[in-house]
């Protein structure tokens, strides 16, 4: 179980405590009646999905019940760190640990197993 | 025939051991009377009576014994019992301890564990080859559902689930410290003692009764000049007393997840004779530590050659525990075979215990010299450079057969007992658990943990230090502490192999079993490589090679190295298969915990609930709320109170629990504007004292959520939302407030469970509550339809909405919750006299659907915009943002021909139409056949006199008044399509 950072509360919490709200730093246009399909569809279908770092939001819904921002690795589970929302996308802090996250990416993963087998 | 009392067996010997003779224990063994003595497991108390065979194997059923003495046991599988209610399959011999009357049962054997019907696969073996259930049972396909699966589930599977309910329960505990240690031996007690000299908080945890670890069978190690074993104990007994420690025996760590969250099994009462009642049996708990010492030690391995799974094959360091621990000897003339020096230290102890020693053969041609010096000092027989290439015995090994490596000419020599062993696997589990990674100690051939994903470090056998010496130091450094203290070793130990030895033979031959439990041979994992299995997974899967129960603790490696050996590549480069939690099987009790029966899945109860019970109602669940669903009166089914509930409620007037509908209060200056934003309604123009049917919909479009919202003060409104939607709702406009529009002032609050709500629905509705409402005028002129005020009912605060969703005169009463009752009672007393009735939520759902109204999530799915639905009224025009302004224009929402909600009645008024069916055109169409949507609703209407339904069609509106046709398995329905409107279409009723 994860162990996540509340900006708000400013306590480490059980992941129980939490509900993952998808990718973060999707702005809703504030002219959105004006927007085209095109805009509209990259808005509110497409999503990046990525393996490794990701931006995502997350609420303290059985805490104070505030949506914040995390940096996580999709790959080992990490949290590199959480702000709160309405912030910018932050820099991950350290060298050190962009260079962690670089190195989860080789973990031996079962794909990784049957990728070397073929 | 049964044993004396006091006959503690033939295999005790005399000042061996550490139990007290006087504290025996009575058990039976597939009904035979045994005695024990207490700190038995079931395995030593049976070797003790000279009994080897406990069971038989998985798939050939061959005749098996005790292999070790651990947890690692992958044989010795038992049926344990107290009583009917209390029976374990599969439990662990060697786990397993005695208590007064347990009554144990061997497994998958049939008449009898001597003579076993199944056995007869053993001499079919070349048929049940690995991969053989994947091959054989493909063709006809037929005759898998009513042949094969059958077939395999009887054969597949060992032991029996209990039948009975689980008479005990099960505890769970939350626990956070500093410092958490898995595995209580040498190391583990060290770590602690160094941790705990800082101040830290220390869990030190254990899977044994007691700890000591690998002392409980290395009688000759000692540790600042005492024996290691009592050292230990000394040393636990001095952490207990420490306020910041707290020592778990009999608790094992099952799994290590993120963040140092670390999961124990504490057995409470499993040993225990005649346990408290309120004692749990089993405590799962949940520690989330901030750093994580292993020291789970090493497990040893076997030896693979042919027929190495006759009982009495054991491994070295069991039949060292079961003498230097138990007393027992394992036999009276024991053989050995190993690759590693351990196995010697096993054949000094049995051999200074009286037992005789047949012969130490080691397949390898330098044993370290002390060893062998040692080993001729007592006259034992050492054959270096030789192998043991098969053995006999039918129920028990009878003897060996040992050649010189490369040679032929066999020796047969007698034995009952033959200890094995292939040298130490360190236990990576927890540490790979954790997602550390692993290096290939090439030397040694194991692996080691290397790089570390979480705050946890390794020490002593699992880190592959085995010195004692060098173990100290690591454990001490680990703690974090400064201490004093020497251990010593009586011998180092040097050797160990992987992989088949000399006499697993070649490969049509023999059986040289790598995973005992689920009768994976040498032979098995050879083929799977010449099947074309190249990826360790693949060779695992298709052999089942460490896919029993025991994970592979003792097959995993030798599977590897067979496998590596076969595929010409070193074994870093096969890998390893991934160790995942639980490290031995957990109960699903102690996963559960108190989460079974009432606590399963909590009932939301309404105020009035108890009330409703009085009254005869029938309930169904909607989410997790009991609500009442009917009220039958003596002699009705549920046909017949509908029916006359639907017809008293529009004749005279009905009394209705609406409890469970979510209710949000919307506060602030800026609370118009942001629920402007949230539903698709205007809600400025709304008046304080008046309420609005509400549309939510998603940025996408589609509707969401519905409901009345009241409008209580400029600055405040009560929001009702759907029963099953209101947590989601919340959370909806929660996101939206505060990352959206966080410029608004508003504050929402959650008050469904704040109110009971007490809706009075039909003709007289208004003379039903009119007594009770004091301080406001509800006369229709002053509070029309659509009206809501705060006022006192029965002296109580309350909101009194003017609304409807019967099409009836109707009011809602809000008062706060724990008033509900009192308030229901005097009402429905009232009611009662005047002629109404109480009902429940069908004839709410048929009243509504007589007047065509909505159920979101019911005639709605997800893809129906508010316009689909007949609400195309409800979203404005005029402003310019809200929640699916965008999406409600995207090309797909707005093309012709899309479903839309329509009334549907039969040709024929008795014929009704099942919720969910498809609707057609043309009946006579071959199939496939043109859908053009589906019944939503489909009731008995007692009040048309007919049934109704509603449905959604391709371009519905514009087919009102078309005949169409619902095909069923049996007949063709046809159907009118007609507006949804069945009852009162005027619509004057609900202004009465």
């Amino acid at each position: 179980m994860l162990l996540i950072h509340c900006p708000y509360c400013e306590e480490d919490r059980s992941e129980l405590e939490f509900r993952w709200a998808g990718e973060a730093h999707i702005a809703r246009p504030e002219n959105i009646a004006a927007i085209t399909d095109e805009e509209f569809a990259e808005y509110f279908f497409l999503r990046n999905n990525e393996k490794g770092l990701t931006y995502e939001r997350w609420r303290h819904i059985h805490g104070c019940g505030r949506f914040f921002n995390a940096a996580r690795d999709t790959v080992s589970d990490k949290f590199l760190m959480t702000y709160k929302a309405g912030l910018p996308k932050q820099p991950i802090p350290t060298a050190e640990q962009a260079a962690a996250i670089a190195e989860e990416k080789t973990v031996e993963t079962w794909e990784a197993t049957e990728g070397d087998a073929r | 025939m049964s044993a004396s009392s006091k006959d503690l067996g033939a295999f005790r010997i005399k000042g061996a051991g550490r139990h007290t003779p006087a504290r025996t224990a009575r058990f039976t063994f597939d009904g035979k009377s045994y005695t024990a003595m207490e700190g038995d497991t079931v395995a030593s108390a049976l070797l003790a009576h000279g009994v080897h065979v406990v069971g038989r194997s998985f798939k050939y059923h061959r005749p098996r014994g005790i292999l070790s003495a651990g947890p690692e046991e992958p044989n010795a599988l038992l049926d344990v019992s107290r009583d009917a209610g209390r029976r374990q399959p599969n439990v662990r011999a060697t786990v397993q301890e005695v208590f007064d009357g347990v009554k144990i049962a061997s497994q998958n054997r049939w008449p009898s564990l001597k003579y076993d019907i199944g056995a007869f696969n053993d001499l079919l073996s070349p048929f049940f080859a690995a991969g053989f259930y994947y091959k054989t049972f493909m063709w006809p396909k037929e005759a898998w559902h009513k042949l094969y699966e059958p077939f395999i589930r009887r054969a597949a599977g060992l032991g029996e689930a209990p039948r009975e309910e689980d008479p005990d329960h099960y505890a769970n505990r939350y626990a956070h410290c500093d410092v958490l240690i898995a595995g209580a031996g040498v190391a583990g007690l060290t770590a602690a003692l160094s941790a705990a000299a800082t101040g830290a908080s220390v869990f030190l945890v254990d899977e044994q009764p007691e700890v000591g670890g690998a002392m409980h069978f290395d009688a000759a190690a000692t540790i600042d000049g005492v024996n290691g074993y009592e050292w230990a104990q000394k040393t636990a007994a001095r952490l207990k007393a420490m306020p910041n420690v707290t020592v778990l025996t009999r608790t094992t760590v099952f799994g290590y997840y993120n963040h140092g969250f670390v999961g124990l099994v504490e057995r409470v009462t499993d040993h225990v004779a005649r346990p408290g009642r309120d004692l749990p049996r089993e405590r799962l708990w949940q520690v989330r530590a901030k750093r994580v010492v292993l020291a789970t030690g090493s497990i040893e391995r076997h030896m693979v050659f042919a027929n190495n799974d006759r009982p009495g094959i054991m491994l070295a360091s069991a039949a060292r525990t079961f003498l230097n621990h138990h007393g027992v000897a394992v036999g009276k003339k024991v053989g050995v075979y190993t690759a590693h020096d351990s196995a010697y230290e096993a054949a000094f102890d049995l051999k200074r215990a009286g037992v005789s020693i047949a012969a130490i053969v080691d397949c390898r041609n330098h044993p370290g010299d002390a060893v062998l010096a040692e080993a001729r000092a007592l006259g034992i027989d050492v054959l270096t450079g030789h192998s043991v290439v098969n053995t006999s015995g039918r129920l028990r090994v009878s003897s060996m057969s040992v050649v010189r490596n490369g040679g032929s000419n066999a020796r047969k020599v007698a034995v009952d007992s033959l200890i094995v062993s292939a040298g130490w696997t360190p236990s990576v589990h927890l540490f790979s658990q954790s997602r550390g990674k692993l290096r290939f100690d090439e030397q040694n051939q194991r692996f080691l943990p290397d790089i570390y994903a979480q705050d946890c470090v390794s020490i002593g056998a699992c880190n592959g230090t085995d010195n004692l010496s060098d173990l100290i130091d690591e454990a001490i450094a680990a703690g974090g502490g400064a201490l004093a203290l020497s251990g010593e070793n009586r011998f180092e130990w040097t050797g160990g192999m992987i992989g088949a030895a000399e006499g697993a033979g070649p490969d049509h031959v023999v059986k040289a079993f790598v995973d005992f439990q689920h009768d994976v041979t040498a032979k098995d994992i050879r083929l799977a490589v010449r099947e074309g299995m190249h990826s360790i997974e693949h060779i695992k899967r298709f052999t089942t090679n460490g896919m029993a129960s025991d994970q592979g603790k003792l097959s995993n490696m030798h599977g590897l190295a067979i496998a590596a050996e076969m595929l010409g590549r070193p074994i870093p480069k096969v890998g390893l298969t991934t160790f995942r939690a639980p490290y031995t099987p957990v109960t699903y009790g102690t996963l559960v915990g108190h989460s079974r029966g009432d606590l399963f899945d909590p009932a939301r109860k309404t105020p009035m609930h108890a009330l409703e019970a009085a009254e005869g109602a029938e309930f169904e669940d909607v989410g997790n709320w009991k609500r009442a669903w009917y009220f039958p009166k003596r002699g009705e089914d549920m046909h017949a109170a509908v029916n006359r509930e639907c017809r008293t409620v529009r004749e005279a007037a009905g009394v209705f629990d609406a409890s469970t509908l979510g209710k949000i209060e919307v506060v602030g200056p800026d609370a118009a504007q942001f629920l402007n934003l949230l539903y698709t309604n205007a809600w400025d123009t709304l008046k304080p004292g008046k309420c609005r049917y509400g549309i939510m919909t998603r940025e996408d479009g589609f509707v969401y959520d519905d409901g009345v919202v009241g409008r209580l003060a400029e600055d405040r409104f009560h929001v009702t939302t759907t029963t099953g939607g209101a947590p989601r709702v919340l959370h909806h406009m929660e996101d939206y407030l505060q990352t959206e529009f966080p410029h608004l002032k508003v504050w929402l609050t959650s008050t469904t469970e704040q109110w009971a709500v007490i809706a009075v629905q039909g003709p007289k509705a208004r003379e039903i509550i009119q007594p009770f409402v004091e301080g406001l005028d509800i006369s229709n002129e002053a509070f029309p339809h659509m009206s809501v005020a705060e006022c006192k009912v029965m002296g109580v605060p309350a909101r009194l909405f003017r609304m409807s969703f019967t099409g009836e005169l109707g009011f809602e009463v809000n008062v706060p919750a724990d008033y509900g009752p009192a308030v229901w009672k005097a009402i429905w007393e009232r009611a009662e006299g005047m002629g109404a009735c109480l009902y429940g939520t069908e004839t709410m759902h048929v009243l509504r659907a007589e007047k065509g109204y909505i159920i979101v999530g019911q005639d709605t799915d997800g893809t129906v915009t508010p316009d689909d639905a007949g609400l195309g009224w409800a979203v404005s025009k005029k402003k310019a943002d809200f929640v699916g302004i965008r999406g409600l224009k995207r090309p797909d929402l707005i093309r012709d021909g899309r479903k839309q909600l329509v009334g549907l009645v039969t040709n024929r008024p008795s014929d009704m139409l099942e919720e969910g069916a498809q609707i057609v055109a043309d009946p006579n169409q071959p199939k496939p056949m043109t859908m053009l949507g589906h019944v939503t609703s489909s009731y008995w209407s007692e009040n048309c006199g007919r049934s109704i339904a509603m449905a959604l069609v391709a371009d519905g509106r514009a087919r009102i008044g078309q005949t169409l046709y619902v095909p069923m398995s049996d007949r063709t329905i046809a159907v009118e399509v007609t507006d949804m409107v069945f009852f009162d279409k005027e619509g004057g009723r609900i202004h009465g």
